[in-house]
């Protein structure tokens, strides 16, 4: 299939999916359940770029949640001290997450698993800690009040929820298309290549510094994305966005749903957020509970959700193709089981 | 940012001096954390995320203990030692399991394993802030010297962690103990295949860097306001230490404690706000200039 005709399909499934989503509140007309959707759009998108950075290029990021924070203080930052639109305040963070990321990528990127893992989480670190010395600007540790100034535009008031529902739909899907595309695209197997072997990749001509610096900027402007429908949702920002379990969380997510298909971290990131909904109702106790399924999937399972079905479904290939080949073994030109991806 | 206070601060041998002995009982207190983090992640290549913890364990059972027997000493040992088998449990049962996983991996174990203890903390010493109080010997007036004050507790336990420095350092560089985890932490394949049993010294890291830590939990326990999660800062201070003086590097574990430690008393006076962020920068600027860590070997 060439490159063109899977862009027309893949926005298709789009479109579906967002038409899907924007239909899903009449059936289901609760406010319960499109706030649900809100935070899922902002953890999904959230988890997805993180995954981009683990999944993907082998770079695993323990302070992805610098992002996070980022986009949502920002993007709350900007609507309060700013006479702006929307949209301008959203593409200013974006660009304020890109700069960001450059200068903390251009210094961890190159560095190994461990101290990059560490030195991300320090970065992230720092914002939360400038976050609650400022607080003059940034409310400190109470978190920034005072509520986001929503002017409508193009039509959508964000000041209705409804439309706080579409928009945020809308940015999941549009960011997962786009998120897939580029896992789609030549860089994104060069990214799979430096993943799989660091030392050989530059013998094929690749700038593995430059890829992976592209990488971690790419993913810290999702990142923010995410962020920002975060800060849509609660009005402001809190110190806690910036924290380094929002980073945890997000690696739980990613470990829940699966890493090797697209849509794991999507799929982590709705179970996380029905299982921390779930027991904090039931229990006081969150701790133990989230804590003892975290040891269940990292100790038991090891691997997300998607992973393990996926594993099973190409086992299952693999052996029907094995059995097939066995049977057609006499006949000429038999082919090798292909490998899975 | 107040750094005509810091200036003040740094011509003042009053604030000088207690700044400094402030200083060191942080960074002191902090390197008996670091030093079990840079040994664990020297020898076994994992991250202890969890280390915090068993600080947070050591004080814990410190204050239970102290409240039972009303002796400071055996209220320290028991932190210590009760921390000690909760390593050897922690490794045996879960991290022995992670062993060459990928570091996420092992993070997410960690992180499990702290959400859970933080709520049985809470469990069973209930959410609110607990204080130890000062032990009997140590309520007497605070010496006085050259316009500092300095309290006899901080005496003490200035004291008492240079001598458990000390010791470590023997441990390390002059028993065949030490001379067999030097070894596993450059190649335990060779020292397996020389009869050692590496599984045992793996299982003693996580022992000794628990005695460690939990020494340093009821040690700090007087002068530190004990609360879940109270581990959780130190364990982040711990890995700068580590980063700043080198993985596996005690003697750099000393020197970056010491650092972190006076950056932070003094921090606090001309930033207070910022002491944190010092903190960042200082590992930022070592990773970047001397990625190894000062005492770290090259060629990572």
């Amino acid at each position: 299939m060439t490159f063109r005709s899977s862009l027309a399909r893949d926005c298709l499934i789009a479109l579906i999916a967002f038409l899907v989503l924007a239909a899903l509140p009449y059936i289901f007309p609760s406010r319960g359940f499109t706030d649900f959707l809100v935070r899922l759009a902002a953890f999904g998108i959230f988890a997805t770029s993180l995954n981009l950075l683990v999944g993907y290029s082998g770079m695993e990021s323990f302070g992805h949640g610098l992002y996070f924070g980022l986009g949502c203080y920002s993007f709350a930052l900007i609507m309060q001290n700013f006479p702006v639109s929307i949209p301008v305040a959203f593409l200013l963070t974006i660009a304020l997450s890109i700069v960001v990321a450059l200068v903390v990528g251009a210094i961890c990127v190159n560095l190994s698993e461990i101290y990059f893992a560490f030195l991300t989480l320090a970065f992230q670190m720092l914002l939360h800690s400038l976050i609650i010395a400022w607080t003059p600007i940034t409310g400190g540790d109470q978190g920034l009040t005072g509520g986001v100034p929503r002017p409508p535009f193009l039509g959508i008031r964000l000041d209705d929820y409804y439309h706080v529902y579409l928009f945020s739909s809308g940015l999941l899907v549009v960011c997962l298309l786009a998120m897939y595309h580029i896992v789609q695209s030549p860089f994104g197997y060069t990214l799979r290549m430096i993943r799989d072997n660091a030392a050989r990749a530059p013998f094929l001509g690749v700038n593995v510094f430059r890829v992976r610096l592209m990488a971690y900027v790419i993913a810290g402007a999702f990142g923010s994305v995410g962020g920002i429908i975060m800060s849509l949702f609660v009005s402001g920002a809190f110190p806690d966005f910036a924290y380094w379990t929002i980073s945890g969380e997000a690696i739980f997510m990613l470990m829940l749903g699966g890493i090797t298909v697209f849509l794991g971290p999507l799929f982590g990131a709705t179970l996380f957020l029905v299982l921390n909904d779930v027991v904090t109702k039931l229990t006081t106790h969150y701790g133990i509970f989230l804590g003892g399924v975290i040891l269940l999937f990292a100790l038991g399972l090891r691997k997300g959700i998607l992973d393990f079905v996926s594993d099973r479904l190409s086992d299952r290939r693999q052996s029907e193709l094995t059995a097939a080949s066995r049977t057609s073994s006499d006949a000429p030109g038999a082919k090798p089981a292909p490998a899975g991806e | 940012m107040d750094l005509s206070a810091l200036g003040n601060c740094l011509i003042s041998t009053s604030c000088l001096i207690t700044q400094t002995t402030s200083g060191l009982i942080i960074g002191l207190l902090l390197f008996m954390v670091a030093a079990g983090v840079s040994l664990i992640f020297g020898v076994l290549k994992v991250v202890n995320f969890a280390h915090g913890t068993f600080y947070m364990l050591g004080a814990y059972f410190a204050y239970t203990a102290y409240q039972i027997t009303d002796n400071y000493a055996v209220a320290v040992l028991a932190g210590g030692l009760g921390v000690a088998i909760f390593g050897l449990i922690f490794e045996r049962l879960l991290i022995s399991r992670v062993y060459g996983s990928p570091v996420l991996m092992q993070i997410l174990v960690c992180y499990g394993v702290i959400l859970i203890l933080d709520d049985v903390v809470k469990l069973i010493w209930g959410p609110d802030f607990l204080s130890f109080g000062m032990p009997e010997a140590f309520r007497s007036l605070p010496i006085v010297f050259a316009g500092g004050v300095i309290p006899v507790f901080y005496l003490f336990l200035i004291l008492v962690t240079l001598v458990i420095a000390a010791l470590l350092g023997l441990l390390i560089t002059r028993t065949r103990y030490g001379k067999i985890i030097r070894a596993a932490a450059v190649n335990p394949t060779m020292v397996s295949a020389l009869g050692i049993n590496t599984g045992v010294i793996y299982a003693s890291v996580f022992v000794l860097g628990g005695l460690l830590a939990g020494l340093a939990g009821g040690l700090a326990a007087p002068v530190r306001s004990l609360t879940a999660g109270m581990g959780l800062a130190i364990v982040i201070e711990s890995f700068i230490v580590t980063v700043i003086g080198g993985m596996g590097s005690v003697a750099g574990a000393l020197v970056g404690s010491l650092l972190i430690g006076l950056v932070r008393s003094f921090g606090s006076i001309g930033f207070p706000l910022f002491t944190e962020g010092l903190m960042f920068l200082m590992m930022a600027v070592v990773l970047i200039l001397k990625p190894s860590g000062l005492f770290g070997r090259e060629g990572r």
